[in-house]
């Protein structure tokens, strides 16, 4: 189980939690849970998402394993110059 | 073959050195083609008609004289690109902003488009185009654009991010937040706090090389494009969905550029080159003139930042706060969520919040600038973290020292950061000799810091091994700065051959599988990271040749120094097969050697500068000149230091010229006045010093050469650092952005009144 903290954009999506508890090894696995437990959140994943484990920010590789313990945080997909 | 991202502390032989970039001499000497460089028989000129209005209802356009006169082939409205994006909002707002569509947006908007057989009649047909419009009330500026009663852009907007959704349209596009505790406990324990409003204004890339593309579709819907982007695996994409194009069919070529700093991330006039060609069934080339890009193509936002900082007087920081507000133009970005992201990285906060508002107004669409958005938020923080250390008595260097964001910290943007440069370019800063280098009258020294996040993304490489042993490298990624002469010393690291036996080439769309812009500071990450396991596929091919010369198993093949040798007591004694031998036989083990990967380059590692300014201003004419300039940037793994240094030197410089005088001056009549480079002014080489840079090398862990991301973050700090050196010299704070002469003498005869 990990503690998914969310970004102030993506909470309103989520009944404006701050933090969900979900059951996921992967990126994806974690993507797939939120959004069938907030149907709202997938508009926020199909415009771009990334995810940040243990600070490092992953925007693509879904196939991406979370370790246990690791700290999940998900904010929106940025763009650079 | 699954490879592994993680750090190796690889001792290195060719990285690190500085061979001369592949495409240095055809830059210098002319022969290098850009955007407007490409011609193709029976290509037509196309030219584009812009709105003069700020905002406008087009009740009429009549092509009817223009399509008749001698020459035009094709004249073009928005009636030409219907609307195939199926609803997508993002891309009807891209074709909307390429050619207007029922109402003019901004000065500059596209309404109409011609091609003719040369510019002479391309114009006149321009001026035969007869447009209607109805003048619209119109708002420019970031603040005025919120206030009730301002002009609403699009009905069709309502503000995201607030709960309950509102129900009436709005010019705020969205509201994002970001931090965390409690702000108001922690303003409540601070001895000090500061509070102010800082503004920006808007700021071209200022790229030497104006958009420009030749394009060409024939009757069976194929098309190509030749195009100076940041992207063209990108610009496939977006034009083929929006004139309703396989992908497959438009092949798209990336010239050499002359420079986009994320300006040249977006298409603005090829989908209307594309679609005059399919009309005209003739190539069309389309370059735009400086004027148009100014107008009308992607300049970063003008900004209204409020920043709050409060810290007791022991110069521990109690909370801190940012209402960010972001103009982004016609349409609606993410600017000030940028904004909002990266204002307090920098710091290790308890209690830290930030609020952002994207607001529409008729200005040009905004599109991404050398880490977009962070500099504008640094210059409001950056400032007022000087004015809090002078309040409070502290050193500067000190004060940010002791608030600095380390391994651990909860970042204001949300995560927990792993390892960290931040304090490690502080401390740089305060061991190094500029800090102690004596000033003049009417001189003064700043300092600020600056952050970034840094990309990865989609990937894909080529590797071909030459029947001479030399090694062609085909990527994805354009060059920008250098990334061709960074990527070979990789490969020529990885097979253990010269740097001179390695030439990369970047592939047009239809000879690579799909690339990511270079953008988000990726291109040696990315490629590089490709290459690396590119080239260890090829070894394994090279390994499995030699084995088969030698007629022995493969375990018993290693490759060292950029040769197969065999090991054991029964093969140690064979000759070693170079690369060249070895490809010279291939033909005859089994065909063409070659190495390939495609990757997904995730953590490029966020990283951190503190730049160092003096400064000397002209206490008579308020101008500024910037004397000496330092950056100190943690660059993880320098591949190639010149272009490492190039890229902080360049982010500074672009820094100093939006510091000191660059703006978008609009008239009351929406207008913008200066675009040229005559009015709207760029530093050129005699206004800056030689710019110092001490690169740190505190490797990135998730790539095999410790590689981060360096490109963007130098544009972040010098705003902030200017404006505390010219506070430090003459004792006024500016607080708006240009700090133009005009801006700095009325500041000086106001304190002196005052």
């Amino acid at each position: 189980m990990h503690h998914v903290r969310l970004s102030g954009q993506l909470r309103s999506a989520a009944d404006n939690l701050e933090v969900i508890d979900v059951t996921a090894d992967t990126i994806r696995e974690l993507l797939f849970n939120i959004a069938e437990r907030y149907p709202q959140l997938d508009a926020h994943i199909e415009a771009g998402i990334a995810v940040s484990i243990d600070g490092e920010i992953y925007r693509d590789n879904w196939n991406t394993k979370i370790p246990p313990d690791s700290e999940v945080f998900l904010l929106p997909r940025i763009p650079g110059g | 073959m699954a490879h592994d991202y993680s750090y190796t502390k690889q001792k290195f032989k060719v990285i690190g050195t500085r061979p001369e970039r592949p495409d240095g001499i055809d830059k210098v000497t002319g022969r290098a083609k850009y955007g407007a460089d490409a011609t193709a028989p029976g290509q037509l000129v196309g030219l584009i008609l812009r709105s003069p209005h700020a905002h406008a209802i087009i009740k009429k356009i009549d092509t009817s004289k223009a399509e008749k006169l001698p020459g035009v082939k094709a004249v073009l409205t928005c009636a030409d690109l219907p609307d195939l994006t199926g609803g997508n909002r993002d891309l009807q707002n891209i074709l909307e902003n390429c050619m207007a569509r029922g109402r003019a947006l901004y000065d500059g908007h596209a309404v109409a488009a011609v091609a003719a057989v040369d510019a002479q009649t391309a114009k006149k047909a321009l001026k035969l185009i007869k447009v209607q419009y109805k003048a619209l009330p119109h708002v420019t500026d970031v603040d005025e654009a919120i206030l009730p009663g301002a002009p609403i852009i699009h009905d069709w907007v309502f503000t995201r991010g607030i709960d309950p959704a509102p129900t009436e349209p709005s010019n705020i596009s969205q509201r994002t937040q970001f931090g965390h505790g409690d702000v108001e406990a922690g303003f409540a324990k601070a001895d000090v706090i500061i509070e102010k409003t800082w503004k920006t204004e808007q700021t071209h890339q200022g790229y030497i090389e104006p958009h420009a593309c030749l394009a060409s579709v024939g009757p069976d819907g194929s098309g190509e494009l030749w195009v100076t982007t940041q992207g063209h695996f990108t610009f496939r994409n977006v034009c083929s969905s929006l004139l309703g194009m396989d992908v497959a069919k438009l092949k798209v070529t990336a010239s050499e550029i002359g420079g986009g700093f994320g300006g040249k991330t977006h298409v603005w006039m090829e989908p209307v080159a594309l679609a005059l060609s399919r009309k005209a069934n003739r190539p069309v080339k389309v370059v735009m003139s400086r004027e148009e890009v100014f107008r009308a193509s992607g300049p970063t936002s003008s900004t209204s930042v409020d920043v709050k900082i409060g810290a007791k007087k022991n110069g521990v920081i109690t909370a801190a706060s940012a209402e960010l507000r972001y103009q982004g133009g016609a349409f609606p970005g993410i600017w000030a969520m940028l904004g909002a992201m990266t204002s307090f990285a920098c710091y290790d906060l308890k209690n830290v919040k930030t609020v952002g508002y994207d607001i529409l107004c008729n200005r040009p669409k905004v599109t991404a600038y050398r880490a977009p958005s962070a500099p504008m938020a640094a210059f409001g923080v950056e400032s007022t973290m000087d004015m809090l250390a002078a309040e409070i008595g502290m050193n500067p260097l000190e004060f940010r020292l002791k608030n600095a964001a380390k391994q651990g910290t909860r970042a204001s943007y949300g995560p927990v950061y792993g390892p960290i440069g931040i304090k490690p370019t502080l401390n740089a800063v305060k061991n190094h000799p500029h800090m102690r280098a004596r000033l003049g009258k009417n001189q003064g020294r700043g300092m600020a810091c600056g952050f970034w996040f840094n990309f990865g993304g989609q990937t894909c490489v080529d590797l071909n091994v030459g029947i001479d042993g030399t090694v062609s490298l085909t990527v994805g990624t354009i060059d920008v700065g250098g990334s061709r002469a960074a990527i070979s010393l990789i490969a020529a690291e990885e097979l253990g051959i010269p740097y001179e036996q390695v030439k990369t080439n970047v592939a047009d769309t239809a000879s690579l599988g799909y690339n990511d812009m270079t953008e988000g500071s990726r291109g040696t990450f990315s490629t590089g990271m490709a290459t690396i396991f590119a080239a260890r596929n090829a070894i394994e091919v090279l390994r499995e040749r030699a084995a088969k010369m030698w007629d022995i198993p493969v375990d018993a093949v290693v490759w060292e120094n950029g040769e197969a040798r065999a090991t054991g007591k029964k093969h140690g004694n064979l000759p070693r097969l170079t690369i060249k031998q070895i490809a010279a036989k291939a033909g005859n083990t089994g065909g063409p050697i070659a190495g390939h990967n495609e990757v997904v380059a995730d953590n490029a590692g966020v990283s951190f500068a503190s730049h160092i300014c003096d400064v000397e201003v002209d206490p008579e004419t308020g101008a500024t000149r910037v004397i000496r300039y330092t950056v100190v940037q943690d660059a993880g793994k320098a591949i190639h230091p010149d272009y490492v240094e190039g890229q902080f030197q360049g982010g500074a410089a672009q820094g100093i010229g939006w510091a000191l005088n660059e703006e978008y001056i609009y008239g009351d009549d929406g207008r913008l006045q200066n675009p040229g480079f005559l009015d709207y002014r760029i530093p050129v080489c005699s206004d800056l010093p030689f710019i110092d840079t001490e690169i740190l090398e505190i490797p990135n862990p998730n790539h095999p050469y410790g590689v981060r991301g360096v490109g963007e973050t130098s544009i972040v700090p010098p705003l902030a650092a200017i404006g505390n050196a010219i506070s430090n010299a003459v004792g006024v704070r500016m607080d708006h952005v240009p700090m133009s002469p005009p801006r700095i003498l009325k500041a000086l005869d106001d304190a002196t009144s005052s």
